[in-house]
């Protein structure tokens, strides 16, 4: 049954999307670049789970808009605590890292579902 | 074919000429061996040299072959329709079909694979509840059939499977048919079917016939095969055998309901639970199942977990709370399980690490009811069963039958107080539903105008073409996360057929296809999400459902990969670290891209397509519905989001 693997991905983006808060203000601005965070994001596979634009799905928690800030992404990223696979510097350097969170930080706010005729 | 007079295949599957055709036919040249018999030890004489039986006494004709009486057997069964790959095996039964039986119940249906037909018939039992006929041509054909079979027997799905052979070596035509025989024909397909038997007369047949109906719609229902020999379709009904003919009477059985002891315990423990759960996977068989179980959920008003291996709960119903599983079955203190393929799974976490670990969901002292028919009937060799849950009360019985006497035993029991609990129960399952139902529809507008086309954006352009039709989702394949079960509202036990039951690719085509087929005459609009790589296994099915006029809106999830698979080529390149950026070799399905509008107007069917932009999606699916309203089948090919 498909259910089962939905549902432990649900319970990641459960626990994940709970901590996705919109960055505090003083929180220093990432270093990356969120052109070239955008396709590391495409080359590192981060897409697969999470879908180009981080919305999320079955397999991966949401990431953007309003992605972790920067230190909880790279903790996680490094040492992830449920299904996601470890992205170690070994094969994602922290300056790849800061450019895809460039990236998600630059994904904008969707449009409200309230504006949408066919999710009302 | 020309017959033979004295011996035939039918002698041989008696048991008979066994001692060489040429001594038991008079007169023939045969029979004249050109030099003297040997004496066996027994005393039986050895001819010089084997030879068949004569050619000068040779009958060209017969109006009454055995494959009529096969026919007339199918007919007291009810089939609708057979379907197949034509294969010689079965020449005289196909013939029988169309002539004698006039191609009217069953009817015969052309398919390019046997894996179509078999995954066709898997998703026509699922909307019609009655088994659909198949016939795979000797060996070649049952091993193209075998997968498809596979996943109806995970799926708990009859599949009424008639196999061709050619048992007797000595009337085989040289070449093929001797690759098309087999000695043991089932044993293929054996450890994952029901029944099987390979009758030798015709009144064997009869029985074996009608016994295999009844095998396969007993509860836990899986696929049968009955071997059709060659010569007991082609060869002359025998006067000795046609007057002891009959078509031998179906009684199906009664699916088993629990023991009654069982039953009030598990009553006494829901009734007394703070926080029940009831999930529920392959429960609905029929409607009248998910009827049953909305009477008991609210008898305890108690959420309920749809795990959606059948249709079993309303999905706007405000206690279906499958959204919430993680949570409720955490806090549960009792869990009620109805036809659950994985109960462990159900209440235990699995961490997919280099170190794989698991642990459980559920607090100490948790309370286990399982109901299923699949404890009823194990096999041992493929592995479907799962790992063994450690439950409390364990009723081999059908849970759909049971769940009348269950609800009785709860309504029974339920005091004041509890009815008071219950209710509050109920208030804030309402109050969660609908955030749930706020909360699914802010997530869908992530990614809204993307491109590749989102699943979210995908299932609200479909939802909004079909939602004042009479639908049916005929099959959901290649994982759009669930978007169509969260974003439509599933109400009839139509609406949803569940999956293929074994996960073998491939089955979504097909079984959409037959699912559309038995919807037609009720002029249902069948609706089918279907996954790039799942068509690719046999997309000669689009070509079946044109001939045979079957109205299917097809909507292609292009991901343009297995993507599974890259998801886990990537968690193997992430855990050995050594490069993570080739996860497309060997799991991708681009350069070149499949255009699969091209391939569907090639097979005969309406199709649009490649949609990459969003605005685009919902003019393209008004003019297939169109085409489909007209009674066709269309397909509009949609590049999306993996998920």
């Amino acid at each position: 049954m498909k259910f089962p693997m939905l549902l432990a991905a649900l319970v990641v983006a459960t626990a994940i999307a709970a901590a996705q808060t919109p960055a505090p203000a003083t929180q220093p601005a990432p270093a990356g670049n969120a052109e070239t965070g955008k396709k590391l994001y495409v080359s590192y596979g981060c897409w697969q789970c999470h879908g180009y634009e981080g919305q999320g799905g079955a397999a991966g928690p949401r990431l953007a808009p309003r992605p972790l800030p920067f230190a909880g992404f790279s903790r996680y990223v490094r040492r992830p605590t449920n299904q996601m696979p470890p992205y170690t510097a070994k094969v994602v350097p922290d300056a790849d890292l800061e450019h895809i969170h460039a990236y998600l930080m630059s994904r904008p706010a969707p449009p409200a579902a309230s504006t949408i005729p066919l999710l009302k | 074919m020309a017959s033979k007079h004295s011996v035939d295949r039918r002698d041989f599957l008696k048991g008979a000429a066994v001692t060489g055709a040429a001594a038991l036919v008079p007169g023939s040249v045969a029979a004249e061996p050109p030099q003297a018999a040997a004496q066996a030890p027994g005393g039986a004489p050895i001819a010089g040299r084997e030879a068949d039986p004569a050619v000068d006494v040779e009958v060209l004709t017969t109006d009454r072959p055995g494959g009529d009486f096969m026919v007339d057997i199918l007919k007291s069964l009810n089939f609708e329709y057979i379907a197949s790959n034509p294969g010689s095996s079965f020449r005289g039964i196909h013939e029988s079909i169309i002539n004698y039986g006039n191609n009217q119940a069953p009817e015969f249906l052309t398919c390019c694979h046997e894996e179509s037909s078999v995954a066709m018939a898997h998703g026509y039992f699922k909307v019609e509840g009655k088994p659909m006929a198949v016939l795979c041509h000797g060996t070649v054909g049952l091993q193209h059939a075998a997968m498809a079979i596979y996943n109806a027997y995970c799926d708990r799905v009859p599949v009424y499977i008639l196999a061709g052979n050619t048992l007797d070596a000595t009337m085989r035509r040289p070449g093929v048919e001797w690759a098309h025989s087999v000695q043991d024909a089932a044993s293929m397909v054996r450890d994952f079917v029901k029944w099987d038997d390979n009758p030798v007369s015709l009144p064997h047949f009869a029985e074996s016939a009608v016994r295999a109906y009844k095998i396969a719609m007993t509860p836990p229902m899986m696929p049968v095969v009955v071997v059709i020999d060659g010569g007991l379709q082609e060869d002359p009904i025998p006067p000795e055998i046609a007057s002891r003919l009959r078509v031998p009477r179906l009684t199906t059985a009664t699916p088993p309901q629990g023991d009654s002891g069982a039953v009030a315990e598990a009553a006494r423990l829901l009734v007394n639970a703070q926080n029940p759960v009831i999930v529920a996977d392959r429960l609905a068989r029929t409607p009248a199942g998910m009827t049953r179980l909305v009477e008991l959920a609210e008898a305890l008003q108690a959420p309920v977990i749809d795990q959606r291996g059948r249709m079993n709960f309303p999905s706007s119903h405000p206690l279906n709370q499958s959204a919430s599983s993680g949570s409720l079955i955490a806090n549960a203190d009792v869990i009620l399980g109805l036809e659950l393929t994985d109960f462990w799974g159900t209440v235990s976490t699995f961490r997919d690490s280099l170190h794989r670990s698991s642990r459980s969901r559920i607090k100490p002292g948790t309370r286990l009811i399982s109901i299923t028919a699949t404890d009823l009937f194990s096999k041992s060799n493929f592995q479907d069963f799962q790992r063994y849950p450690e439950v409390d009360v364990a009723m081999a019985a059908d849970a759909e039958a049971t769940l009348p006497a269950l609800t009785e035993a709860v309504r029974r029991l339920v005091t004041d107080d509890r009815r008071r609990a219950f209710q509050e129960r109920r208030a804030r399952f309402e109050q969660a539903r609908a955030r749930e139902r706020d909360a699914v529809r802010s997530e869908a507008t992530l990614a809204w105008d993307a491109s590749p086309i989102s699943t979210a954006r995908m299932a609200a352009e479909i939802w909004a073409q079909i939602r004042n039709e009479d639908w049916s989702l005929v099959s959901e394949s290649g994982n759009s996360s669930g978007w169509a079960f969260r974003l439509w509202e599933f109400n009839r036990h139509y609406q949803h057929l569940g999956d293929s039951g074994g996960a073998g690719v491939g089955y979504g085509a097909p079984a959409a296809v037959g699912g559309a087929l038995a919807n037609r005459k009720y002029g249902r609009l069948s609706v089918n999400i279907q996954g790039d790589g799942d068509l690719l296994y046999a997309p000669g099915v689009l070509w079946t459902a044109a001939h045979h006029r079957i109205p299917l809106l097809t909507v292609m999830h292009n991901n343009r990969a297995y993507h599974q698979e890259i998801m886990h080529i990537q968690r193997m390149a992430n855990r050995h670290q050594r490069g993570i950026t080739r996860w497309n070799i060997g799991t991708t399905i681009d350069d070149p891209n499949v255009d699969f509008a091209k391939v569907a107007q090639g097979l005969g069917v309406y199709a649009e397509g490649p949609i990459v932009n969003a605005r685009d999606l919902g003019p393209a699916l008004q003019r297939a519905l169109a085409v489909v309203k007209k009674g066709e089948p269309a397909l509009v090919d949609v590049v999306t989001q993996p998920r």
